[in-house]
C-alpha cells in the first residue's frame, strides 16, 4: 500500500500529522507564558486597565477630611510636583496593611488621601492610629468621585504628574518593591 | 412544633424565590425597591443596561446580580441617566469611559477581540475544508483497476 506512495504525498501526510503538534505546542508556550506572568506579577487577569491614565484627573470638589486640608481637582491641576493620591477607607483591611508603606514613602513623594464611602469620624481615627501619612485629605463619603477616577476597590493609588495628568495607577496595596522599582523612579522622572 | 414551622416557611420561601428568579417578569435584582424607577419601562431599560455591565467588586456578576457596594453605586448612576433621557450608548459610554471595556460583560469588537468574535465561523470553515478534502479523496482514490492476472484467478475462483 504504502510502497507506491510519492515523496511529495508523504512530506505532506508528515506535515499535516506535526500540525496538531505544533498547534499543541504553541497554546502551551502561551499558557505557560500567562502562568509565569501571573507569579511574577507582570500580568494580573483580575486588573482593570485604568483609562483614567495619561488623562488630567477628572473634575471633582470635595469636603475636608480632618486632620487634614482637602483638595479638589484644581488643586491637583495646578501641581507642578508628582503627588500620589491614595484612596482608602477605615473598614478596608488592606489599607491597614499598607500604612507603614505609605508611611515610609511620604518624605520622598507627598501623598494625598481620599477616604472612600468612609464616616469621617471612623477615616478620623483610622489616619490618627496609622500615623497619618497624608499631605492632605479629602472626604468621598458617597463614593462618586471615586467611580469618575474609575476606582473599584480601595486601596487604590494614583500616580499624579505636574500640571494634574494621572501617570500612573495601581489596584492593588502598594509594596516595598513596587514603591522603589515602579513609583519613585517614575515620579523622579516626572520632577525633571 | 414552631421550629417545624417555621422550617417549613424557610423552604416555602425558598422554592418561591427560586421560581421567582426563574420567571423573566420577576427579575427584580436591587436591594431595595426604593432603588428602582417609578416608571416601569425606564426601570426595565435601567436593568437591561445593568445586566451588561460587569461589577468589578464579583468580576463574573452583572451589577443588577451583585450586592456589593459598588454595584450597588453603579446600579444608581444608571438609574440616575436612564431618569435623565440618556440613550443606552450614552450610558455605556460613561461607564467604558471610566472603567475601560473590561466593565462590559459583552465585549466588543476591536483588534483584540476579532479572533474572539470569529472564531465560530473561522472554525466552521475549517471543519468544513476538512470535511470536504476528505470526502472528495474518498471518492477520488478508489481501489485500482484489476490487472490481467488478477481477472484470470477471479474467472477461476468463481
Amino acid at each position: 500500500m504504502t510502497g507506491d506512495t510519492s515523496p511529495p504525498d508523504l512530506t505532506r501526510r508528515r506535515l499535516l500529522m506535526a500540525a496538531p503538534l505544533v498547534v499543541a505546542g504553541g497554546a502551551g508556550i502561551a499558557f505557560w507564558r500567562m502562568l509565569s506572568g501571573m507569579r511574577q506579577g507582570s500580568f494580573d487577569p483580575h486588573d482593570i486597565q485604568a483609562p483614567a491614565l495619561n488623562r488630567p484627573v477628572p473634575d471633582f470638589a470635595l469636603p475636608d477630611q480632618l486632620p487634614g486640608q482637602g483638595f479638589g481637582a484644581a488643586d491637583l491641576r495646578a501641581l507642578k510636583v508628582p503627588v500620589l493620591v491614595n484612596f482608602f477607607a477605615s473598614w478596608c483591611i488592606p489599607c491597614v496593611a499598607e500604612m507603614p508603606q505609605l508611611n515610609a514613602l511620604k518624605a520622598k513623594l507627598p501623598i494625598w488621601g481620599i477616604a472612600y464611602k468612609d464616616k469621617p469620624a471612623d477615616a478620623l481615627g483610622f489616619v490618627r492610629r496609622a500615623g497619618n501619612p497624608y499631605a492632605r485629605i479629602a472626604s468621598d463619603l458617597a463614593g462618586m468621585t471615586a467611580i469618575d477616577w474609575g476606582v473599584s476597590g480601595v486601596p487604590e493609588s494614583f500616580l499624579i504628574g505636574p500640571g494634574g495628568v494621572i501617570r500612573w495607577h495601581s489596584a492593588a496595596a502598594l509594596d516595598a518593591a513596587t514603591a522603589h522599582d515602579i513609583l519613585l523612579p517614575l515620579a523622579a522622572s516626572l520632577r525633571a | 412544633m414552631k421550629a417545624a414551622m417555621r422550617r417549613l416557611a424557610l423552604v416555602l420561601a425558598t422554592l418561591l424565590a427560586v421560581t421567582a428568579g426563574l420567571s423573566p417578569l420577576a427579575a427584580v435584582a436591587v436591594d431595595d425597591p426604593s432603588e428602582m424607577l417609578p416608571d416601569p419601562h425606564q426601570e426595565a431599560r435601567a436593568q437591561a443596561i445593568g445586566s451588561q455591565l460587569r461589577c468589578l467588586v464579583c468580576q463574573n456578576e452583572s451589577i443588577e446580580d451583585s450586592s456589593a457596594g459598588l454595584a450597588r453605586d453603579l446600579r444608581h448612576v444608571v438609574r440616575e441617566h436612564v431618569a435623565k433621557g440618556e440613550s443606552d450608548r450614552q450610558i455605556m459610554d460613561w461607564m467604558v469611559g471610566r472603567y475601560g471595556n473590561f466593565i462590559r460583560l459583552k465585549p466588543p469588537l476591536t483588534v483584540g477581540t476579532v479572533l474572539l468574535w470569529l472564531m465560530p465561523v473561522l472554525a466552521l470553515l475549517v471543519g468544513g475544508l476538512v470535511a470536504l478534502l476528505s470526502f472528495r479523496r474518498a471518492r477520488g482514490a478508489g481501489p485500482a483497476p484489476l490487472s490481467d492476472d488478477e481477472r484470470a484467478r477471479l474467472t477461476d475462483l468463481t
